[in-house]
């Protein structure tokens, strides 16, 4: 898009001295612990958030590759059954409250949404600082928990197991994702009020990035969907502190009550997880492509429409459950059609390549890797609606294999393909280029082998949750494994050499892409209050050619 | 139909068959339309990559008709599946007239079964080939899931509540059986195998298993019917006190508020474990519980023996 | 750069360069707010509803327990602090500043006279045995202690509510700019809090007293 921006950066008279001041980049601006500890600046509670969730990973990674090097043999022997319970809950707790929900709306959502629209700051800089403490706060619960040993029932907490019959630190565990609630709760709230109130003068609807429209519907999930959950942990800690009932038989609760509000809101959370990484792959491929989005309002409306229906197929997780059966076809019904405005992205992504102008960087390489692998996930979420198939299929590998594809293969890959394209923003270094390149392809390669064995041992029978297998299944898990080590190595890389970077990378300009995004038009990294001067937008996002592209190497 | 093993456990039945056909031919569908994308992104990106001389001209942002295409038509590809995955699993649902009623009661972490000719047994069930086998379950403590991958098909196995799983097996041999729904530390280890058995080996096997004289489900109901306390209101001279239960199964009966219900397993089930819940009409709330003086298999045995009839 | 006409009103907070943008997003975030906490009581409703599904005949006997006519009159009394809550509003932005205080003063009271009711219904309650904390509990029938614990769950969460509307309503009575902000942000804000805790009430109310009336 076209920036009118109202002086240029040359000044000689006195306001240089400020405009310099002004200009100083974030991350220069103030060094000490309480300039972080205290900051309001939203780019840097961002980094904040990037540390903490980093860590969350690594503990969840370990989580995995216990399970992974238990599921070698399918004898008991590394893991006991109940310590092996424990990995797989701590692994989902961990990964999914921890690092995916947070992963990519609170580290770039957080760094980018105002530079993309033009601002400042989010609308409730304060309230984003507590947003972090909050999150903290209840990481400090939850690492206390794996400390403590962790429970055994599974992240999704199932009654009346969870309730009466698990042994853990069940009630401590629910705490702490109450606690992380509110973080998420508070982050859309700032998302909303900063997309309505703080786009900059020119900066209409229909000239959002599309990485700010999926930020937007992620915030309406955030917003309407997690006091669900909170409330299912209040009634589930009383059931199991109080005995109050709600979730026994023999008092007159019902069990599944529990799965309809724990489903309610986890259903929409999966969407959470993959919305701000279908935002991301839209700048990913356009930047790539220097050429504007294929069928942009399509793309932008398709994420209102996943937030909208995707409260509305929750019983999907249940079709064998003992629901009733036309509850149960609805619901598969619904969770075809959710499916449609997903197939619109991924066709108009390819539909952007298309006689565009592309150079083949990491960035790209990761976003096809997501393409590709959110493409499977999502179609082998299709088999799961359909009844049949389900029931058989249900509670398996199979099961594990589609949510991972979507999770792994998609959002963790569109964060990494997010934290490559907008490193030079975030820290003023470029990383090595073909370093990127090699890890992306490592990543698809490894994880592939890590996930698709999966499908068939789903198929053939092989129930999820499970420590010991019978033997016929052992060649396909050693392969799972094998690749999961390969993905390890995969996602190690870019920590070394994205960090490497940090001292030793070459200094970026203030658009190493030539993309456009007002992000790219200020300083690589950005000044503390983004822009030297208010910026005023003329033109669409994307409008390619841009007037002065400014890119490394035009090669 | 037969596939390498290494792929898709053995089909034991029509149902397996026709699920198989079904993901088979999804997933065909689903290549169809997925590997355009896949080989339109390689070619784009390859052709059209920077610095290379190609024509770039109306590459176009936006086509109504393209959009509302490729939108609707996979859309109304997959409802086509959609209604015969419903249909087969409306199927599976119906329980088949006449069916076999095994009832299985789930604990952790083993499987219990019982046959209604008194046959006992745990964590291996004997069925009969080719016969409509409706087994009716619950469970003793958390939610567990029992899982027959040869068939095809799982049920949920809840705590208070009868679920049914229904099937015809078709061909002889012996299947894994497993449970499916995380419950607890020995999850993984909780399950046996299907033994589909011809029918004669199935009568041989049966006669071997009551040890030659056990009574049958029906009739150890009817004996709890007296030795519970049962028959003192049921049974008893004064109409007044409890309503007679012959042949009460399968009947709609009125309730005290107004409604109906069927009499049903789960009916019969609620009315000895919280019997002022639903009240006929007619009658006082003065039934006492009999949740913790009945052992499971024990109102097993009184619904087997309604079921039957109901006769003394 | 704040107005020109009104220099001393409520600061203006990075990242605003307008009173009125700020304005509209002071409002549009608690709007927001009140959507979040609709929903945290919309899944207790939904426990609500499917219990009495479940049993319709029980969950009726089981209101029947509790004392309607202080329900009625806790209802009656949230009404109406909601009511003098509005006012203050009005008052507020009328230039009114000691009345809107006024007001705000009697929207507590009520407030916290509806607390004093609610705890004295949750006392008499333990005395008959039918609240399953610190008294023992002795029940007719095992759903009415389900029905009780859910009962004690919600008013309790609820209770949370109107404890923390108070403190948002005490905040804005007190501080000082707020005396003479025209545009009543902060009154207005803590009032749109007050009326969602009494729509909140309004459908727990018949949720659980007004069951009873059924069969």
């Amino acid at each position: 898009m076209t920036v009118r921006t109202q002086a240029g950066s040359q000044a000689a008279d006195t306001e240089q001295a400020d405009e310099v001041i002004e200009a100083r980049s974030y991350l220069r601006d103030g060094h000490s612990l309480r300039s972080w500890l205290l900051t309001t600046d939203h780019k840097r509670i961002a980094l904040l958030y990037l540390i903490a969730i980093t860590g969350f990973f690594v503990v969840g990674a370990i989580a995995a590759a216990l399970i992974r090097l238990d599921l070698l043999t399918p004898a008991p022997d590394l893991l006991s059954n109940e310590g092996y319970n424990r990995a797989f809950s701590i692994h989902g707790i961990v990964m999914v409250w921890f690092f995916l929900i947070p992963s990519i709306p609170s580290t770039l959502g957080n760094f980018l949404i105002p530079l993309m629209i033009g601002a400042r700051d989010l609308a409730f800089p304060r309230l984003n600082l507590l947003s972090w403490y909050i999150y903290i706060v209840s990481g400090v619960i939850v690492l206390f928990v794996v400390i403590g040993g962790g429970v055994d029932t599974g992240w999704t907490f199932y009654t009346p197991l969870s309730s009466m019959y698990a042994n853990g630190m069940v009630v401590a565990t629910v705490a702490a994702v109450f606690v992380s609630g509110f973080s998420t709760i508070l982050t859309g709230l700032n998302f909303i009020v900063t997309i309505h109130t703080l786009r900059a003068p020119g900066m209409t609807w229909g000239r959002l990035p599309l990485f700010v429209w999926s930020h937007y519907a992620v915030s309406i999930i955030f917003v309407l969907a997690t006091p669900v959950l909170a409330l299912t942990l209040i009634l589930l800690a009383a059931e199991r502190l109080f005995g109050i009932g709600v979730f026994d038989p023999a008092l007159g609760g019902d069990p599944l009550l529990f799965q309809h509000l724990f489903w309610f809101y986890s259903h929409p959370a999966v969407y959470i997880m993959v919305l701000p990484a279908m935002g991301v792959i839209s700048e990913l491929v356009t930047a790539a492509a220097r050429k504007r989005i294929f069928g942009y309002w399509f793309v932008a409306l398709a994420s209102l429409a996943i937030a909208v229906i995707g409260f509305m197929v929750w019983g999907h997780h249940m079709f064998v459950s003992g629901q009733s059966i036309y509850a149960s076809a609805v619901f598969s019904f619904l969770s075809i059609a959710v499916a449609v405005p997903s197939a619109i992205k991924v066709y108009n992504w390819t539909a952007t390549l298309y006689k565009a102008d592309i150079s083949i960087d990491a960035p790209l390489l990761f976003a096809m890797d997501f393409i590709g692998l959110f493409v499977a996930g999502g179609l082998t979420g299709l088999m799961l609606a359909m009844l049949a198939i389900d029931v058989h299929v249900h509670d398996t590998y199979f099961v594990v294999a589609h949510f991972h594809y979507i999770m792994v293969g998609g959002t963790v890959t569109a964060f990494f393909g997010a934290l490559h394209f907008w490193w030079p923003k975030i820290t003023g270094r470029m990383y090595n280029e073909t370093l990127g390149r090699i890890a992306a392809v490592v990543i698809l390669v490894g994880f592939n082998l890590t996930f698709f064995p999966q499908f068939l041992l789903g198929y053939e029978g092989m129930p999820r949750r499970y420590h010991v297998y019978p033997p016929e299944f052992q060649a396909l898990n050693v392969i799972s494994s094998t690749g999961a080590a390969l993905l390890a190595v995969g996602y190690l890389m870019p920590a070394v050499y994205l960090l490497w970077s940090l001292r030793r990378g070459p200094r970026a300009g203030p658009n190493p892409w030539g993309a456009t995004g007002l992000e790219w038009t200020t300083s690589s990294p950005p000044p503390t209050h983004n822009f030297t001067e208010q910026p005023v937008v003329e033109h669409g996002p994307y409008e390619y050619p841009l007037a002065h592209p400014a890119s490394r190497g035009d090669a | 139909m037969s596939l390498p093993a290494f792929f898709w456990p053995p089909e034991a039945s029509a149902h397996a068959r026709e699920v198989d056909l079904l993901i088979g031919s999804f997933g065909a569908m689903v290549w169809l339309l997925t590997l355009p994308v896949f080989i339109l992104m390689a070619a784009f990106a390859i052709r059209y990559r920077r610095g290379r001389e190609v024509n770039r001209e109306h590459s176009g942002d936006g086509n109504v008709w393209l959009e509302a295409s490729w939108s609707i038509i996979p859309f109304l590809l997959t409802i086509g599946f959609f209604v015969w995955a419903t249909s087969l699993f409306l199927e599976i649902r119906r329980v088949p007239e006449g069916a076999t009623p095994i009832h299985v009661v789930a604990k952790q972490w083993m499987w219990k079964y019982e046959h209604p000719e008194g046959a006992r047994e745990i964590n291996d069930l004997h069925v009969p080939v080719d016969t409509p086998v409706v087994l009716v379950m619950s469970s003793e403590d958390v939610i567990h899931s029992l899982y027959v991958p040869a068939l095809r098909i799982k049920q949920d196995v809840l705590p208070g509540r009868y679920t049914h799983l229904s099937f015809v097996a078709e061909r002889a041999g012996t299947y894994p059986l497993r449970c499916a729904e995380f419950c607890g530390t020995d999850h993984s280890v909780m399950g046996g195998r299907l033994v589909v058995m011809r029918r004669e080996d199935y009568a041989r096997w049966l006669a071997s298993a009551r040890d030659g004289g056990r009574e049958t489900m029906a009739q150890r109901g009817a004996a709890l019917f007296r030795s519970a306390g049962c028959a003192a209101c049921h049974a008893s001279r004064r109409a007044d006190l409890a309503p007679p239960l012959a042949g009460i199964y399968g009947r709609t009966v009125r309730l005290a508020d107004g409604s109906s219900a069927t009499v049903d397993e789960q009916y019969l089930r609620d009315a000895i474990v919280d019997p002022n819940r639903q009240i006929a009409a007619g009658y006082r709330p003065i039934m006492p519980t009999y949740a913790h003086a009945l052992a499971a298999r024990d109102i097993d045995a009184l619904v087997a023996w309604l079921r039957e009839g109901g006769q003394p | 750069m704040p107005d020109a006409t009104s220099p001393e009103l409520s600061p203006l907070h990075e990242p605003f360069h307008t009173r009125a943008r700020q304005r509209e997003a002071d409002r549009l975030g608690m709007l927001v707010f009140l959507a979040s906490e609709a929903m945290l009581f919309g899944g207790l409703f939904a426990a609500a509803l499917m219990l009495r599904l479940l049993d319709p005949a029980a969950y009726a006997a089981a209101s029947g327990r509790l004392s309607l006519w202080l329900g009625t009159l806790n209802t009656a009394v949230l009404l109406t602090s909601s009511a003098l809550a509005a006012l203050a509003v009005t008052a507020a932005r009328h230039g009114r500043p000691r009345a809107a205080v006024a007001m705000l003063a009697g929207t507590m009271a009520l407030g916290a006279l509806f607390l004093a009711i609610k705890g004295y219904e949750w006392s008499s309650e333990a005395r008959e045995g039918l609240l399953p904390v610190l008294a023992p509990a002795h029940f007719t029938s095992r759903f009415e202690q389900l029905f009780m614990n859910l009962y004690l769950l919600a008013t309790g969460l609820h209770a949370l509510h109107v404890t923390g509307g108070l403190v948002l309503l005490a905040t804005a009575a007190f501080k000082r700019r707020t005396h003479e902000d025209t545009e009543a942000v902060l009154i207005g804000n803590a009032a749109l809090y007050w009326h969602l805790v009494d729509v909140i009430w309004i459908f727990l109310y018949p949720t659980l007293y007004l069951a009873r009336v059924n069969a």
